[in-house]
């Protein structure tokens, strides 16, 4: 086991350094001179010339990431061009209230998606599967920014019962409408998946041995066949945290939320390069960790599993 | 003929609604059990005997199968009629049932331990540590091995003559009145058939408990069951004791089924097996007559227009054949 988190750590390794590699290619071609963005295209031209000389943007391409990756690996992730502070402190400061609104959506989506799901596969065929599966296909197609808008319109601005939008130093009926926002999509895609997974497996032997053996249907579905249909959502669900994380950018503007998403647009559009970097290795290395996590659940779940490096 | 029965079914009907048309499964099926007696209940596959098995569980998956006729009495009280509460209660407690597959009867995620001991909680509202407890007592009854380590164990760690003790210990578990086994060792290595065999009949003399015996292999019906119900097409074409049968069986079916095996005869070593021409019926479409004669040997024109029924040809042998 631990020689398994071990090695699973350490193919973290060239993944994250390529990571770094395309994200510092990709801002750097992509995202046009931080200098100019900054400056404005009436700047002075021997200002901009120092400025960028200070940043070390003068030199070439392959020695700036030299020297940004000589830094990484000593844990420095550089200085934000916009408030000159280290972009570790931004991200730290930003990062709880985004595991905050990913960990809700996520708990939004396997609740309203497994449950969904479950009811879908035990009506199978019957007009409450056609509402289940239905209502799931308006989640997953729904944008992000436009259910986000319209949950406002709706449950903030016409019905009052939470607020527009904010933080809210914390308070729980700031969190309730982004979760949704940010979980509708991952809950559509849960409902659809376990209702797949638990039709399969209520097919099965033991689920009619199970039966024999005098065991409530609800037992019977919930024990001996969710038990068994969880595994390709669990699968799903780690799948899902990467897309709940491209979904927290916009999520967080609409809903003005305090968050790495935010900053992650914010940065682009400033052309914050060291905080655009920072924030895409964060999100690579939650990606990773919350892999590595489902498949540490996977052995946990079902005993045929051994983990081998 | 039916009194003093544990279980009698009487002109059962379970029929399966496919898209392709109506599936008669089983149409119209008689039987009955005594206490502690065995019947054997003997048939090609798809004659139907799996289905009157979890027709009487009521197990059978509805859609697309549905129990459209009959009634299934036991203990004087008619199954059909049961809410499902009260049949939940009959299941895995007063009727038990083992499975052909031991490997895909057994939950893979839980311990053996566990699948034992869930049922006997679920029906004695015992303790989790006592109904563990009794578990593995019913694992060493069943002659697990080390049962108080081997209830920790799950089903892919054990043999497939072990996964099927645990599935009889499973059935045992709460001493049940009628035992339902069906094709309970055709899974299994023929040492092991053996072993799992005389491990249920043992029990069951312990026990004092009925057993429906669901197999094809007319040895294993010679050795344990008293009496034997033969299925065709849904149907039930001889009843017989089991003495009976195998002297004098009456349809020309269970006559073919008697050939068909192989026998060890002092200087003819390499005769050839006969076997039942054609193949089993499409209950899609079948016969009007008998619905053997397609297949049958002995068939003649009277065989054709219409069914012949279940007669009492002699005392207590029963055979569907205008010919017996």
């Amino acid at each position: 086991m631990r020689g398994y988190v071990l090695s699973r750590c350490g193919q973290a390794v060239p993944v994250l350094f390529g990571v770094t590699l395309i994200t510092f290619l990709l801002t750097h071609v992509a995202l046009g001179d931080p200098v100019r963005a900054m400056m404005g295209q009436r700047a002075d031209p021997e200002v901009v010339a120092r400025i960028r000389a200070e940043y070390g943007l003068d030199k070439p391409l392959w020695h700036r990431y030299a020297l940004y990756m000589g830094k990484l690996l000593v844990g420095d992730l550089g200085y934000s061009y916009r408030q000159g502070r280290p972009v570790s402190a931004t991200l730290a400061e930003r990062l709880p209230a985004t595991a905050r609104l990913a960990v809700a959506a996520m708990v939004v989506a396997l609740v309203l998606g497994m449950t969904a799901g479950i009811v879908a596969a035990v009506r199978h065929n019957t007009g409450v599967d056609l509402l289940m599966m239905t209502l799931s296909l308006l989640g997953i197609s729904t944008p992000v920014f436009w259910l986000g808008m319209m949950l406002i319109l709706l449950f903030a601005v016409s019905l009052g019962w939470f607020p527009i939008s904010g933080y809210g130093d914390g308070a729980f009926g700031h969190l309730v409408l982004p979760a949704l926002t940010l979980g509708a999509l991952q809950a559509g895609y849960i409902a659809r998946m376990t209702r797949s997974a638990l039709l399969e497996v209520l097919r099965q032997e033991y689920v009619r041995t199970a039966r024999a053996k005098g065991l409530k249907e609800r037992v019977v579905i919930l024990k001996h066949g969710l038990r068994n249909g969880i595994l390709p959502i669990l699968t799903l669900a780690g799948i899902g945290l990467g897309d709940l994380l491209v979904g927290a950018p916009l999520t967080e503007t609409v809903f003005a939320w305090p968050g790495l998403g935010r900053l992650l647009v914010a940065a682009v559009g400033n052309r914050d390069l060291p905080v655009v970097l920072g924030a895409t290795l964060l999100f690579a290395l939650i990606f990773l960790a919350a892999n590595l996590i489902v498949d540490l659940v996977y052995a946990l779940v079902d005993p045929r599993v051994r983990l081998t490096e | 003929m039916r009194n003093g029965s544990l279980l009698t079914v009487q002109d059962l009907r379970t029929h399966f609604f496919t898209g392709e048309g109506v599936v008669r499964a089983v149409d119209g099926v008689t039987l009955s059990v005594r206490p502690g007696e065995t019947l054997g209940l003997v048939g090609e596959s798809g004659c139907g005997k799996t289905v009157t098995a979890l027709s009487i569980l009521r197990l059978v998956p509805d859609p697309p199968g549905r129990i459209v006729g009959g009634t299934i009495c036991f203990d004087g009280r008619d199954l059909l009629r049961l809410p499902e509460e009260e049949m939940r209660s009959i299941r895995g407690c007063a009727i038990s049932m083992i499975f052909q597959e031991p490997m895909t009867s057994l939950n893979p995620v839980f311990t053996v331990g566990e699948q034992v001991a869930e049922g006997i909680r679920h029906h004695q509202k015992v303790s989790r540590r006592e109904a563990w407890d009794r578990a593995v007592e019913v694992l060493r009854r069943v002659k697990i091995p080390d049962p108080a380590r081997r209830a920790y164990e799950y089903p892919h760690q054990l043999s497939g003559g072990l996964r099927q003790r645990v599935m009889i210990a499973m059935a045992l578990a709460l001493g049940p009145r009628l035992l339902i086994a069906d094709e309970p060792t055709t899974a299994l290595d023929v040492t092991i058939q053996a072993q799992i065999i005389e491990l249920l009949t043992g029990l069951q003399e312990e026990m004092q408990m009925a057993v429906i015996l669901i197999t094809h292999d007319l040895g294993v019906i010679a050795e344990t069951a008293d009496r034997v119900v033969v299925m065709y097409a849904g149907r039930v074409v001889e009843e017989a004791s089991a003495e009976q049968l195998f002297e004098t069986p009456l349809h020309p079916y269970t006559q073919g089924l008697l050939e068909s095996l192989p026998k060890l005869e002092a200087g003819k070593r390499h005769r050839r097996l006969t076997a039942i021409p054609g193949l089993i019926p499409n209950l899609l479409d079948l016969p009007t007559g008998c619905k053997f004669a397609p297949r049958c040997p002995k068939v003649v024109g009277d065989c054709w227009p219409t069914e012949p029924d279940l007669r009492e040809v002699r005392p207590g042998h029963w055979a569907r054949c205008i010919l017996a």
